[in-house]
């Protein structure tokens, strides 16, 4: 409590201009930078998996099942910087219990479940049924038993029933599509439904979210099978890297149009809360928007990806920039969260002043709480890289 | 209809069944019967503490401040704007004393002259120019400030 | 509420249309007719409908309202919590604007800026506007605050699980969270008070008459009186937050 008070003491130091007095506390930190972050990978991560299924890219085939089991390691997480931030965590079921309809939030719960039970898991399932039952029976001990409950008690591999999964499995990601649509837009909507902030209300806002998180998810994906073909020392396919990037290009453009937009839009209008925003743009946000959501984050891998989508160097080069690319990203989608979440406090409601955020490091709201749920996550990946390999798959 | 999905709808329909159950018991009573909210809740704010008891309740005692306070420009100042909240001193009179102001600062809180007070809502004097020296009570009775005296303030009771 | 009294016809008028064509309709068409920017009333509702009135021009910024207010509702004293606030504008000669609002003035003010520099000053009090369209409760996940019967925006302070959504959507800045309940709160119209028949503390104190409370369905009450012989506004009204707190003589400076 009295580190509370200290700190908001110093905040109280360092506003600039006049904010409303209870507007010295910044409410949403770092965690909530982080929630649609990761929901954002997820979506990103499951679309990419569809384009192979649904339209039939066959070069991604090696990536297919890596991208579905990364959607389903931080969604997993996904929903729990947000449980951590809340002040009364032990309530948090009763979102579930009495969720208020005409709360953008509330809904936040069952969304969530469908994609998760419904979309992910099933697909996940019928995906891995038919190596599930042979695993379950040529392991031994414990993982024997591990495997027989995840087969659900359904032992049947005869051609029509694993005709049957693909049908279904189909079935699913068709659904799926639409589903990561709406996963994140509605991240995006939290946000931009908020009329109290200019920052925020956007209805640009959930498509923007919603090509950022494709574009962050596709840029994991690329990133965690080079890892881990590095960690398995296997050959890392070419073909499958420059078309992951052929992808993450496009994507990348259609994401900066929209945002250009939205911006140029808020120029163009110069609403009330012009002055104040552009003073936020040039000032408190120069380095993590500026910097590094649009010079490192954007304009750096759209050119290097759009170079190579011209003239193509050497594998070695090609594959290191991707790397790069990939890490730039991830860095970049990182703090475009950053920008519209810290940043959307960062200014009065009066518009007549800015008050400041100091990342603290322990605590519910602190750097910690953050990295745990960004490390769960790729922890979590790992284990399910173990359990279900989609390199040892049994070919049929 | 293949097994798996006959297995997969009894599951999901045992998960859903299971959620409801969850939420039937645990809405919370009295939710609901206004708005989506606990009805029940209005009772909770009611139930707050009340620390300023009113001015009628004080001149249920004091009615020589209140004779004095009709004489003049505070007869609308309710008692608590200065001595502060007064419930406690209601239910023990004896024991809990109300703070009584005798610093220049604190009158000056609305007298002290302020271009954004308008003129014709309070009086305003430059507190350090108006008597630097002096407390306000040395010559204003707060309770009626344009009866001027000049004794000392301890003498009288007031 | 608010309709100069020659008007009663043309509100009949409007009662009937809004039966035969629908609310929403009414509402829109109704707009003209309000003497003040107003909250349409929740149609077939019955006893108070509550809002609140500040007189601008009466507030000398002592502060007594945001101290007792804090001293009514167990407020933390700290400077960072406020069910109420002042703010004092000061728009000087050179066009420039200052604002502040030093512990929520909840010790007053001193004048910092000489007087000859001064274009014009003024206190704006300000505490939830205890809208009716709400931002804060429609964007509440689980229904821990809401509108009471009355018109009054109220907190559960049983049910709040402190998401801190509705600090974000309310325009006002009204809400912060508790650090002892750690939950949110903010003004509640003194509830606990005016279900007794007693005005809000921070009313009960103001040596101006400056806070003007009162039911909005009672003609004869002092805030249709009010709303009646003043030009009132609320804050930010194309936020269409169907704010029922009116400012007499609020300047345009003011958000």
């Amino acid at each position: 409590m009295e580190n509370h008070y200290d700190h908001l003491q110093e905040m109280l130091t360092r506003v600039d201009g006049f904010i409303y007095p209870n507007e010295i506390e910044l409410h949403w930190g770092i965690l909530v930078v982080v929630y649609p972050y990761v929901t954002g990978l997820v979506a990103g991560a499951f679309i990419l998996a569809s384009l192979e299924r649904v339209f039939n890219v066959k070069v991604l085939k090696p990536t297919y099942h890596i991208a579905l089991l990364t959607a389903l390691a931080f969604l997993l997480t996904a929903t729990l910087p947000l449980v951590s931030h809340l002040s009364q965590p032990g309530r948090a079921f009763q979102i579930m219990v009495t969720p208020n309809p005409n709360s953008a939030m509330a809904i936040f719960g069952f969304v969530y479940l469908w994609y998760l039970m419904v979309v992910l898991l099933l697909e996940i399932w019928f995906d891995y049924r038919r190596d599930i039952v042979i695993w379950s029976r040529e392991k031994k001990g414990l993982l024997k038993w591990v495997y027989k409950i995840m087969t659900i008690g359904i032992f049947d591999l005869s051609p029509k029933s694993i005709e049957w999964d693909k049908k279904i499995g189909y079935f699913i990601t068709v659904v799926g599509i639409p589903s990561a649509f709406l996963l994140h837009g509605y991240v995006g909507f939290i946000f931009g439904s908020v009329k109290a902030n200019p920052w925020w209300s956007s209805v640009l806002m959930p498509v923007i979210f919603l090509f950022s998180a494709m574009v962050s998810g596709i840029a994991l994906v690329m990133l965690v099978y080079m890892i881990v073909s590095f960690i398995r020392r296997v050959k890392i396919d070419m073909k499958v890297l420059d078309t992951i990037a052929k992808y993450l290009f496009y994507i990348l453009i259609i994401d900066f149009s929209l945002e250009a937009l939205d911006q140029i839009h808020r120029i163009y209008e110069a609403e009330e809360s012009f002055e104040i925003i552009s003073l936020l743009v040039s000032g408190k946000l120069s380095i993590t928007l500026g910097l590094i959501q649009l010079f490192l984050g954007t304009l750096i891998p759209l050119f290097a990806l759009g170079l190579f989508q011209l003239y193509k160097p050497a594998n070695r080069i090609r594959k290191w920039v991707y790397f790069i690319v990939g890490f730039l990203v991830l860095i970049g989608i990182f703090f475009m969260r950053w920008n519209v979440v810290i940043g959307g406090q960062l200014f009065s409601k009066s518009f007549y002043g800015f008050t400041s955020f100091k990342l603290q490091l322990i605590g519910s709201e602190g750097l910690w709480m953050a990295i745990l749920w960004m490390v769960v996550p790729v922890l979590i990946l790992a284990f399910l890289l173990w359990l279900l390999p989609p390199w040892k798959r049994v070919p049929e | 209809m293949p097994i798996q999905i006959k297995r997969h709808l009894i599951i999901l329909a045992i998960l859903i069944a299971a959620f409801v159950v969850f939420q039937q018991l645990m809405i919370p009573e009295s939710f609901g019967e206004l708005g989506h909210y606990r009805a029940n809740s209005l009772e909770d704010n009611e139930l707050f503490d009340i620390h300023y008891a009113g001015q009628e309740s004080c001149y249920e005692c004091h009615e020589d401040i209140s004779d004095l306070k009709e004489m003049d420009l505070h007869y609308d100042l309710s008692c608590e704007t200065c001595h502060g909240p007064g419930t406690d001193h209601n239910l023990s009179p004896d024991s809990v004393e109300l703070f009584i102001p005798d610093d220049r600062n604190f009158c000056g809180l609305c007298h002290a002259k302020n271009t954004a007070r308008n003129e014709d809502a309070v009086f305003q004097i430059e507190l350090k120019e108006h008597n630097p020296d002096k407390n306000c009570t040395y010559c204003h009775n707060p309770h009626a400030p344009w009866e001027l005296r000049n004794q000392d303030p301890q003498e009288e009771n007031f | 509420m608010g309709i100069k009294k020659s008007r009663p016809s043309r509100r009949e008028f409007l009662k009937s249309a809004s039966a035969l064509t629908g609310v929403a309709v009414a509402t829109f068409i109704g707009a003209p007719f309000n003497g003040v920017v107003i909250a349409s009333e929740p149609a077939g509702a019955k006893g108070p409908w509550y809002g609140y009135g500040i007189d601008i021009e009466k507030c000398i910024g002592c502060g007594r309202c945001a101290n007792a207010c804090k001293n009514e509702n167990n407020v933390p004293q700290k400077p960072y919590y406020f069910r109420t606030w002042i703010e004092q504008y000061t728009i000087k000669n050179d066009g420039s604007i200052h604002i502040e609002s030093p512990n929520g003035g909840v010790d007053g003010f001193e004048q910092k800026i000489p007087e000859e520099e001064i274009f014009k000053s003024f206190f704006v009090p300000k505490m939830c506007n205890h809208c009716h369209k709400s931002p804060c409760v429609q964007v509440c996940p689980v229904g821990a605050t809401y509108d009471s019967p009355e018109g009054v925006v109220l907190i559960d302070d049983s049910y709040c699980i402190g998401c801190r959504y509705c600090v974000q959507a309310c325009p006002y800045g009204c809400r912060y969270i508790h650090p002892e309940k750690k939950v949110v709160d903010k003004c509640s119209l003194c509830y606990h008070r005016i279900k007794k028949g007693m005005n809000p503390a921070c009313v009960e104190v103001c040596p101006t008459n400056a806070r003007i409370f009162g039911d909005l369905r009672d003609k004869e009450g002092p805030l249709v009186e009010f709303l009646r012989t003043h030009t009132c506004q609320v804050l930010k009204p194309h936020l269409n937050t169907g704010s029922k707190l009116y400012y007499n003589a609020l300047s345009a400076e003011v958000r």
